[in-house]
C-alpha cells in the first residue's frame, strides 16, 4: 500500500511560501436586506489543508466562498486570499488574483453556449499566450482528471448534472490553482455519483496538495475526505489505515446564527460535547 | 401590488440611473483597455447586423412606400406630386429612417441582450466568467455596444435606400411619375445637415440599445421571472429612451445648423 499523505504540520513547512494561510477571514460580517447573514466570523485555512463548511440552508456558507473570491464585498471585516486583502482590492485587480483560485459552484455554472473543451479551455484562452496544442494537452489532461476525456466537443446541456460537476471542477483545474473553492458539489447527485465527486476532490487535494474550502451538506462527504486519502498507484481513493489520525490535512468549520461555533478536525468535532454539534453530526 | 414609499423609490431611481451610467461609462473606456474581444465583436455584428437585416429592410421599404401614399394626396390637391421625392427623401434620412431602425433593432437585440446576460446571471455563469479572471463587462458588454453603433449606423443607411425604392414604387407604379424625376428629386433635395442628422442618430441609440440591453440584463434578479421582467423592460426603456434622445439630438443639431 502506498503511505498515506504526510501530516499537516509537515506539509505546511515543506510547501510553505511567502502565506502560511492561503484564506484569512478576520471579523467579517455581512447582511442582506438588514439580515445579518454572517457576524464577525474569524477562521484560518493552512496552506495545503482542506476546510469543509457546514450549516444549516441560509447559514452564509455560499457567501463566505464568494467573498474569499472578492465576488462579494462584506460590510465589516477583512479576507486575505492567498496573502492579499481582498475587500481593499479593486475589481480590476482581483481579476488577477483569482486566476490563482478555482471555484466550483453549486450548479455548475458552465458557460452554455460553449463546448466542454471551450468551458475547460476558458481561462487559458482568455490568458491568450498559450499555443493550440499546448491548450489542446491541457484540456485534455484535465479532462482525463475527471474521467470526461470523450465529452470534449459536447456541450453543458448534453451532459447529466454529476459531469456538469466534473466538467466544472476540470475548468477550476486547469490552471493548477492554489486554493479550489467548491459549492456543494455534491448536491443534488445520487450517493455513487457524489462518491466519484468526493474522490476527485481527495484526488486533487492528495495528488496536487491543493488547499481548498467545501461547502457541503452532506457530513458523510466531509468524514470521507477525513478518513480517505488518494493511492496514487491503485489511481484510486482508500481509506486510512485503523487507528491513524491527523494524517490528511482536513478539517470542519461550523455555523451557526451567523457565528463560527467550531472549527477543528474530525476527531475534535466526534469529541465535541456541543449540544447542537452532537445532533448535528448524529 | 406592494406599494413603495416616495423615498424608497427615489433612492432606487437614483442608484438605477448610477449603475447604468456606471455600466455605460465603463464600456466606452473599455475601449482603451486591453485584452479586446475582436471575435466577440464579430459574432455580435453578424447577430446584430445580419441578423435584423430582414426586418429592417421589411421596415424600411414599406415606411418609405406608406410615407408616398400619404403624402400623395395632400401633394396633389396643390398640384405638387412631383414632391413625393424630397420628402421621402428628408422624411426618411432624417428621421423615420433612424428611428423606426432604431426600434426594430432595440425590440430584437435590445430584449436578446437582456434576456442573455439575464440567464447568466441568474444561473452564475457571470459570477463563474468573474471567478476565471475575466472582466464581464469587457468581454460581454462592450463588444456588445461596439457592434450594435456600428451595425446600426449601416442598417440605417440600408434603411433610408429602401425607404427610398419603397417611395420610388408607389410614386411609380399608382401615381405613374417617371423614376428619373423621382431620383432627382430626392436625391438633389438632400443637404449635408440631413445626412448629417440621419448618420448621428444611429450612432446615439445605437449606444441606447446596447448599453440599455446590458444593464437590464446584468440587473436581472429573481429567477426566470426574472429575465422575463428584464427582457421586457429592456425593450421598453430602449425604445422610450430613444424618442427622448431623438427629440434632444434633433433639437441641439438645429440649433448648430439652423432649419433648413
Amino acid at each position: 500500500m502506498s503511505a498515506p499523505p504526510i501530516a499537516i504540520a509537515e506539509r505546511t513547512k515543506s510547501t510553505q511560501d511567502a502565506t502560511p494561510h492561503v484564506v484569512v477571514f478576520d471579523n467579517v460580517s455581512i447582511a442582506f436586506d438588514d439580515r445579518p447573514v454572517l457576524e464577525g466570523i474569524s477562521f484560518q485555512l493552512p496552506r495545503g489543508e482542506s476546510k469543509a463548511l457546514f450549516g444549516v440552508a441560509g447559514s452564509g456558507k455560499s457567501t463566505i466562498l464568494k467573498l474569499a473570491l472578492g465576488l462579494m464585498k462584506p460590510d465589516s471585516g477583512h479576507i486575505y486570499l492567498l496573502g492579499q486583502d481582498v475587500t481593499r482590492m479593486k475589481e480590476e485587480e482581483l481579476f488577477a488574483l483569482r486566476r490563482k483560485a478555482g471555484i466550483v459552484f453549486q450548479e455548475s455554472a458552465l458557460f452554455d453556449s460553449l463546448t466542454v473543451r471551450e468551458n475547460v479551455a476558458f481561462r487559458l484562452m482568455e490568458e491568450g499566450d498559450v499555443s493550440e496544442e499546448e491548450l489542446e494537452r491541457r484540456v485534455r489532461e484535465a479532462l482525463s482528471f475527471v474521467e470526461l476525456e470523450h465529452t470534449v466537443d459536447m456541450f453543458p446541456s448534453e451532459l447529466s448534472g454529476g459531469m456538469r460537476r466534473r466538467v466544472a471542477i476540470a475548468r477550476a483545474i486547469i490552471t493548477r490553482p492554489e486554493i479550489l473553492l467548491y459549492d456543494s458539489p455534491t448536491g443534488g447527485l445520487d450517493p455513487v455519483t457524489s462518491t466519484l465527486i468526493i474522490e476527485l476532490i481527495v484526488k486533487q487535494r492528495d495528488v496536487s496538495k491543493t488547499s481548498s474550502l467545501l461547502v457541503t451538506h452532506r457530513l458523510q462527504d466531509a468524514f470521507i475526505m477525513a478518513t480517505h486519502y488518494f493511492d496514487r498507484t491503485a489511481n484510486r481513493m482508500k481509506p486510512l489505515p485503523p487507528g491513524t489520525r491527523g494524517e490528511v490535512p482536513m478539517a470542519f468549520l461550523i455555523l451557526r446564527d451567523g457565528k463560527v461555533i467550531f472549527d477543528g478536525d474530525a476527531h475534535e468535532l466526534a469529541q465535541s460535547k456541543d449540544e447542537y454539534i452532537r445532533e448535528y453530526i448524529s | 401590488m406592494e406599494l413603495i414609499s416616495p423615498t424608497e423609490f427615489a433612492r432606487d431611481t437614483v442608484q438605477a440611473l448610477q449603475e447604468y451610467s456606471l455600466l455605460a461609462g465603463r464600456s466606452v473606456t473599455n475601449l482603451f483597455r486591453y485584452p479586446r474581444y475582436a471575435a466577440d465583436i464579430i459574432q455580435q455584428a453578424d447577430l446584430i447586423g445580419f441578423g435584423s437585416l430582414p426586418i429592417v429592410v421589411l421596415t424600411g421599404f414599406f415606411t418609405g412606400a406608406v410615407l408616398a401614399l400619404n403624402s400623395a394626396s395632400t401633394l396633389e390637391r396643390f398640384g405638387s406630386l412631383s414632391l413625393i421625392g424630397q420628402l421621402v427623401s428628408v422624411g426618411m434620412v432624417r428621421e423615420l429612417g433612424p428611428v423606426l431602425t432604431g426600434l426594430m433593432v432595440a425590440g430584437r437585440n435590445a430584449s436578446g441582450m437582456a434576456s442573455e446576460l439575464g440567464s447568466m446571471i441568474v444561473t452564475e455563469q457571470i459570477d463563474a466568467m468573474r471567478a476565471l479572471g475575466t472582466d464581464p463587462m469587457k468581454k460581454l458588454v462592450t463588444p456588445r455596444m461596439i457592434s450594435t453603433v456600428v451595425m446600426l449606423f449601416f442598417l440605417t443607411i440600408i434603411s433610408d435606400l429602401l425607404g427610398l425604392i419603397g417611395g420610388g414604387v408607389v410614386a411609380r407604379f399608382i401615381f405613374g411619375m417617371d423614376s428619373h424625376q423621382y431620383w432627382s428629386s430626392a436625391w438633389q433635395t438632400l443637404v449635408f445637415q440631413d445626412v448629417f442628422t440621419g448618420l448621428v442618430k444611429p450612432v446615439l441609440f445605437g449606444f441606447i440599445i446596447a448599453t440599455v440591453g446590458c444593464y437590464y440584463g446584468m440587473s436581472a434578479r429573481g429567477g426566470t421571472q426574472g429575465v422575463g421582467r428584464a427582457t421586457t423592460q429592456a425593450v421598453v426603456a430602449s425604445s422610450v429612451f430613444i424618442l427622448l434622445v431623438d427629440f434632444f439630438a434633433t433639437k441641439l443639431l438645429i440649433s448648430i445648423f439652423g432649419y433648413r
